[in-house]
């Protein structure tokens, strides 16, 4: 089972040369810290940056230099600063090559829901729903199932949608799945250690298995 | 040049009345117009509808004035890490609009830039769609989206001229250029207010023909939500 670290390392494995990539708050932001050396991608922060480096030190934080996290990050050299409707022109007009958020569910046709829980949690989408509706790339890095073990990949989504057949893959503490255009989870990679029945156990929307399926191999 | 400066916030955002209409920058507490919320909270202006990309936190920023009950309507994109905001909105005291991110940009854009509505894909198929036209273009689905105005947007700038010329620092321009274009009276604020000339025609940001007025802010506490270090 892989934690929090391994899923974003799993998800740099992704990354090819000349990438421009949105990471969502939580693990995907970890996945700037696993970027495969010899190549060259560029974050982009819906806030208005391009070019994300390094969390800053203790003298170089600039309450003026955010992540959309909210965290204080660096530029790197060659960085560019724009407004909001710049980032999310470049967003909407298909200049982000891969997106990497995180879910509450995701459906076998590729659905998502990740901004709200009626009654309960209101804290709104955020830049998601432009994300999710423009990427052509967008990996989901999530736990497999939420807190009270129930199946996070379903057959259909509960929650409200945050967009409709978008998601492509996903990465859990269990497996590496593919959302198939037709439909339905393929399983490509199992984390060490981790069974085909628990990860079918774990899953509730249709699971597509074909001959043997590799465990993942974390650099 | 035609001079904007008037002396302080209280005399900037004076003629901000109860039931006005707001555009604050900011994304986070990054960027916001910090010396006329303070001016708003001493004014005491009433039943506010507040257009930001996110509601402060508790004690800070936007924040502060649902803790004075100050606003009526909230229309932001993301609205965690602020627990009375979410008291509020769930038991009715507060009317929330919440809008994609990218929408909001381009609403807020599209209202100062003479656009009535435009399509984008964001929330499509999503709750946010009920009521909407939806069209199809090129085989995908949008939606239609109105743009947005405001009677009065309050901005807070890096540098400032005179003749109300802007740059903004880092990624603390988000909104704020869209909205100085959106408001009918756009306030900026601004750590430095330089004489008209002073700043590099080549690098402005937002042009002074948007902003009404301009006036040099005091005591920015810039606070940071997630002051997020390398250990080296």
């Amino acid at each position: 089972m892989l934690d929090k670290h391994q899923i974003a390392k799993r998800i740099a494995q992704e990354l090819k040369d000349g990438y421009y990539v949105n990471l969502g708050i939580g693990i995907p932001t970890l996945v700037a810290n696993y970027i495969p050396e010899g190549i060259n991608v560029v974050l982009q922060s819906e806030n208005g940056l391009l070019g994300i480096g390094p969390f800053p030190t203790d003298e170089e934080v600039d309450a003026d230099l955010i992540n959309a996290g909210k965290q204080t990050v660096s530029m790197l050299r060659g960085a560019s600063l724009f407004s909001s409707a710049e980032s999310f022109a470049m967003i909407r007009g298909g200049h982000v090559d891969l997106t990497v958020l995180g879910a509450m569910e995701v459906s076998e046709n590729g659905d998502i829901a990740n901004w709200k829980i009626p009654g309960k949690m209101v804290k709104g989408m955020g830049g998601a729903m432009d994300l999710v509706a423009s990427a052509e790339n967008i990996i989901v890095a999530m736990k497999h199932v939420n807190r009270e073990g129930k199946s996070k990949l379903l057959k259909q989504c509960s929650l409200p949608l945050t967009g409709l057949n978008c998601v492509k893959k996903i990465v859990t503490e269990l497996a590496v799945l593919d959302v198939l255009p037709q439909g339905g989870f393929k399983l490509l990679e199992r984390a060490p250690g981790v069974s085909i029945e628990e990860i079918e156990k774990a899953t509730d929307g249709k699971l597509l298995i074909e001959g043997e399926v590799p465990e993942m191999i974390i650099y | 040049m035609i001079n904007k400066v008037v002396e302080n916030a209280d005399t900037a955002i004076h003629d901000i009345i109860d039931g006005s209409v707001l555009m604050l920058g900011g994304f986070g507490l990054c960027g916001i117009p910090e010396n006329c919320i303070k001016a708003l909270l001493k004014r005491g202006v009433k039943q506010l509808t507040c257009i930001s990309n996110n509601a402060g936190v508790d004690d800070f920023g936007i924040g502060l004035m649902l803790q004075t009950k100050q606003v009526k309507k909230m229309i932001a994109s993301y609205v965690g890490e602020n627990a009375e905001f979410e008291r509020q909105l769930l038991s009715g005291e507060l009317e929330v609009e919440l809008i994609p991110q990218g929408t909001l940009a381009e609403r807020i854009r599209a209202g100062g830039a003479g656009i009535p509505a435009f399509f984008t894909p964001a929330g499509v198929g999503t709750e946010i769609a009920a009521g909407k036209e939806i069209r199809e273009f090129e085989g995908k689905k949008y939606l239609m989206e109105g743009g947005l105005k405001a009677d009065f947007a309050l901005i807070k700038a890096w540098k400032g001229d005179t003749a109300g010329n802007l740059i903004f620092k880092g990624t603390a321009r988000n909104f704020s250029p869209m909205m100085a274009a959106a408001g009918k009276t756009t306030i900026a604020e601004v750590e430095e207010l330089v004489p008209a000339g002073d700043l590099d025609p080549n690098c402005i940001h937002t042009p002074g023909i948007y902003v009404k007025r301009i006036f040099q802010g005091k005591d920015y506490e810039k606070r940071i939500e997630q002051r997020t270090i390398s250990k080296n």
